[in-house]
């Protein structure tokens, strides 16, 4: 049923849990669906001065699929600037686990849009600095 | 890794006996029921040793069995069949809405032919109201289908009464026994139903066949027309070996029933306990007393159900769960929605359905698995407490 990746995500997730006091929350799903997922972000900025994903968790309630893209889109998110995780889309994510099984790609693969809500969540709490 | 099997009620391995008295019938007794030379007779006082064997386990007359290939069938017979052959007296059935999807979906089916149906509700138990029942009843009922205990929540339903019911109206009534059989005593007269479907793989017997009781005089039209098997009733040629087996399935589980039953019960009655008194927020389904021997089915808030099997698997457990991540609906069990539950709860649903070869140093391994199982998953959820407004 499920990919080689999926299940190995699913039985060992990378970067479990909350971080305090994040710069960005997440929360996608509904809980009468099955799944719902928060996803947190630390925003620091690379040698350029962009602002890049320093640190990312996620906490998920829901099915194998739901964890395991929870835990693959924190690897392919952690280092990259907010513009470039921003492009990461739910087909890159499935792709990356070797495919999902089709009634999965759409109720469970919520991880990409989990992460854009927390970059949005990121850019709305920033203060505006005054242009120079 | 050692493998625990707990999804009895999905189905069940064949009996060694079953398959030792089934093993002539596929290449040396491979005769037509039908033929009239010696290979084919022989194939025909088998099938027709088998129709008393089963007839006389259920206090039938051999004549009033018929031979399906199993629940699903069987169910789609006596509801499409009797609505068919006694349209001309009415066009409204009853049946519930915790029945198994082949009767409710042969019911949605009949309703599109012009049929009226009635789902009934059922109570946080999921038992049946028979108040509701009665008020449901019209003049133009035809039918009525209350599945003798369900499958996903073990909970064994007042059938007794409703026959009654039934009977005092001239109302046909049909059980689906397809989670009773072999379990609690099924006796058709007592029972007082006018048919009765039942399933062999569900009782260590094989897969593919099955059966339905229809008692002398009820009008029901056949479901399969051809060459006139199972007079007039079923046609195609029989499944002489599969048929053979669940014959003899039935006649084991019946024997061994009086012994087998009381052990597993006790063994159920440990799990549910255990599980419920060591893992916080963790609830039982179905009646806690009018409940299947083989079924502890329990729900876990803040946990999701597809996870909680696939973790289990990896302990080497094999359980199911009624949680709609694991199915091909997007909907939760539509059993465990109409006792009441939120949908968020129903998909944190486990079912463990035990059998006879389960021991008591399984249901320990098995308690504490699901204590971490449940432990695991309720670390990656955000639900902590409660369900927070997303």
């Amino acid at each position: 049923m499920y990919s080689k990746k999926v299940m190995e995500l699913f039985r060992h997730p990378h970067n479990m849990g909350k971080i305090e006091n994040p710069d960005g929350v997440g929360k996608v799903g509904n809980p009468v669906c099955g799944d719902v997922m928060y996803i947190y972000i630390k925003v620091g900025k690379n040698e350029k001065g962009e602002e890049i994903i320093e640190d990312i968790k996620f906490e998920t309630f829901g099915c194998a699929a739901a964890i395991a893209t929870s835990s693959m889109i924190t690897d392919m998110a952690k280092g990259k600037t907010l513009e470039e995780a921003e492009k990461i889309t739910r087909d890159d994510v499935a792709n990356y686990l070797g495919g999902l099984p089709p009634i999965k790609m759409h109720c469970s693969n919520l991880a990409a849009d989990g992460l854009k809500a927390a970059i949005a969540d990121y850019r709305k709490k920033k203060p505006i600095k005054p242009e120079k | 890794m050692k493998k625990i099997y707990m999804d009895h009620a999905a189905t069940t391995p064949v009996d060694k006996r079953v398959f030792e008295v089934m093993r002539p019938f596929f290449s040396d007794k491979f005769g037509n029921a039908s033929s009239i030379h010696a290979i084919g007779q022989e194939a025909s006082d088998a099938l027709e040793k088998s129709r008393k064997k089963l007839a006389s386990v259920l206090n039938a007359d051999p004549a009033e069995i018929i031979f399906t290939s199993g629940g699903t069938e069987s169910n789609n017979f006596a509801l499409k069949g009797t609505a068919f052959a006694n349209r001309k007296k009415g066009k409204h059935i009853i049946t519930t809405k915790i029945e198994h999807d082949c009767v409710l979906n042969s019911a949605k089916w009949l309703e599109r032919q012009g049929f009226d149906v009635t789902y009934l509700p059922v109570d946080r138990y999921g038992l049946v109201d028979l108040n509701e029942l009665e008020k449901s009843i019209r003049k133009d009922t035809i039918l009525i289908s209350v599945m003798h205990a369900n499958n996903e929540i073990g909970t064994i339903e007042p059938i007794e009464d409703i026959a009654k019911i039934a009977s005092e109206r001239n109302i046909y009534f049909h059980t689906d026994a397809v989670q009773t059989t072999g379990k609690l005593k099924i006796d058709v007269k007592r029972l007082n139903v006018d048919m009765l479907s039942i399933s062999s793989h569900k009782l260590f017997g094989p897969k593919g066949v099955g059966a339905l009781f229809v008692r002398s005089g009820t009008k029901i039209d056949a479901l399969l027309h051809g060459g006139g098997h199972e007079r007039g009733m079923r046609s195609g040629t029989e499944n002489v070996a599969g048929i053979v087996g669940f014959a003899e399935a039935v006649k084991i589980a019946d024997k061994e029933r009086e012994r087998e039953m009381p052990r597993i019960a006790k063994m159920r009655d440990k799990l549910i306990k255990e599980i419920l008194d060591n893992i916080p927020d963790s609830y039982l389904t179905g009646h806690p007393k009018k409940r299947l021997p083989i079924n502890a089915s329990f729900y876990f808030k803040f946990i999701e159900g597809e996870s909680l099997i696939l973790k289990l698997d990896d302990k080497g457990i094999e359980a199911s769960t009624g949680s709609a991540c694991s199915s091909k609906s997007l909907k939760p069990s539509h059993v465990l929605l109409a006792t009441g539950l939120k949908p968020e709860d129903a998909h944190g649903s486990l079912r463990l359905t035990l059998g006879k070869d389960n021991t008591t140093e399984e249901i320990d391994y098995v308690i504490k698995s699901v204590s971490e199982a449940v432990e695991e998953l309720r670390k990656i959820s955000p639900f902590k407490k409660s369900f927070e407004k997303v």
